[in-house]
């Protein structure tokens, strides 16, 4: 269909590089919270992070055990399906190539679960190569309860609804399993470059 | 009611102004006729579309007011004075406009009479918006179901839908304000943020198991949220819908 022109229309047209912002995004400087229930609060005593599924032998560290290991700083932009895009977003985490590491399996999609029933889906190829985290800062502070924290997953180059608040764990699969939005009406895989918001896009 | 909410591609529809509402002064319902229009859930949303002469576009997400009803759609739009699109959409339209849209989106935070309740809902000022398509579907639909609607607004003119919401209170539903900023002389009602004790005294308790439906602006659906786990309802029958703060 053309698009229909509204008259008198101009918009704001904030200047953000050309390349930077997928279509039907704008830039904004604050921070949104998008979430579907109540914010959970988990003790670092009792946080733990698990890789499980199609593995020999899960793994689980401990917070001690996960902050042991190396971590490293991401800028990086992020874009939420609800529209909004925030640039040079500055984090630090752990990337998923470091806990992936000597783990061997044939699956070939990845289910990340969360405090408070959350999960996502996301194909296991998109969260290696140095493309996706565990993050546990942001700006340089712990990472806040409500955008996530104690640590969240990090996948910037899908909406950021794939980047799991709360994460407590990844489970290995091999069959791609639709999570909570992805079971809601919101698109299995989410890229922003081909604006991949809802289910059929 | 998962995964039964969006069948296929939502493709951009073209809708037609049919009514300008003003509800404060500055907040305004826009009544649209989207021909083919396959309905909606109480509580979805959908995505507005709107394009400059020199083919410019801007998307936003605005909640949908009205319950299932035909081909018509209402969106209750605040006005942020610095705004990309909702200055547009309040001033600028008129009946007869033609804008974009697309959806219904979100089968999560869904509400209709069969699900039954007893439902709690809690709204920060404009986030009453889906809370009323819910209410507005529990009336026509001739529901009982034991309804209860907190509303925080600044002051008494500041009240979203405040004469229909006075006309529906009774019959099961109960509708309570609270005016944070200012009150009308001989207010007797609550003049304060929503907190604990407030949720307390409105809600039904943790073992009537309510349905609870909160939308607001995020410190506010955090802080009712976050009062209702401590109180002892379950995280799990807490749907939550936040905005801003970014300005739209």
């Amino acid at each position: 269909m053309t698009p229909i022109i509204s008259r008198g229309f101009r918009g704001r047209r904030e200047g953000a590089p050309v390349g930077r912002v997928p279509p039907g995004q704008y830039v904004t400087r604050d921070f949104p919270v998008l979430s579907a229930g109540p914010t959970p609060h988990t003790s670092l005593e009792r946080w733990d992070f698990t890789i499980d599924g199609e593995v020999d032998e899960p793994r689980r560290w401990t917070w001690e055990e996960f902050r042991a290991l190396p971590a490293e700083d991401v800028t990086t932009d992020i874009h939420c399906v609800t529209k909004w895009s925030k640039l040079d977003t500055v984090w630090h985490g752990i990337r998923l190539d470091t806990l992936l590491e000597g783990i061997e399996t044939s699956a070939e999609y990845t289910v990340a679960y969360s405090d408070g029933g959350y999960t996502t889906n996301v194909p296991l190829a998109d969260l290696t190569g140095g493309k996706a985290w565990v993050a546990f800062s942001y700006d340089g502070e712990p990472l806040e309860p409500q955008h996530g924290g104690p640590a969240r997953m990090l996948v910037p180059h899908l909406y950021f609804w794939k980047s799991a608040k709360w994460v407590r764990g990844l489970r290995l699969t091999a069959a791609d399993e639709p999570g909570f939005w992805e079971v809601n009406g919101y698109h299995d895989y989410g890229d922003p470059w081909r604006e991949q918001r809802y289910w059929g896009d | 009611m998962e995964g039964t909410t969006v069948l296929g591609r939502l493709t951009w529809q073209p809708a037609e102004v049919t009514g300008l509402v003003a509800e404060t002064h500055r907040t305004k319902t826009i009544a649209f006729d989207v021909p083919g229009w396959a309905g909606h859930h109480a509580g979805q949303h959908v995505d507005v579309r709107l394009t400059a002469e020199d083919g410019y576009q801007a998307e936003r997400s605005y909640s949908i007011a009205s319950p299932p009803d035909g081909t018509r759609v209402e969106l209750t739009v605040v006005r942020i004075a610095d705004g990309e699109v909702s200055p547009y959409l309040t001033d600028d339209l008129q009946p007869g406009d033609q804008i974009e849209l697309r959806g219904p989106i979100g089968g999560y935070f869904v509400w209709e009479p069969s699900l039954g309740g007893p439902l709690l809902l809690v709204a920060g000022g404009s986030g009453v918006a889906p809370l009323m398509a819910m209410i507005r579907l529990r009336a026509a639909a001739g529901s009982d179901v034991s309804s209860r609607l907190l509303l925080s607004s600044r002051g008494w003119d500041d009240i979203i839908y405040r004469e229909e919401l006075e006309r529906l209170n009774g019959n099961g539903l109960t509708v309570v304000h609270t005016l944070t900023m200012s009150q009308p002389p001989g207010w007797t009602g609550y003049a304060r943020r929503v907190d604990a004790e407030m949720l307390a005294e409105v809600s039904p308790g943790p073992a009537e198991r309510p349905l609870v439906y909160i939308c607001g602006p995020t410190p506010f659906v955090e802080a009712a949220a976050q009062a209702l786990v401590d109180l002892g309802h379950e995280p799990q029958a807490i749907k939550t819908e936040r905005f801003g703060p970014t300005g739209s």
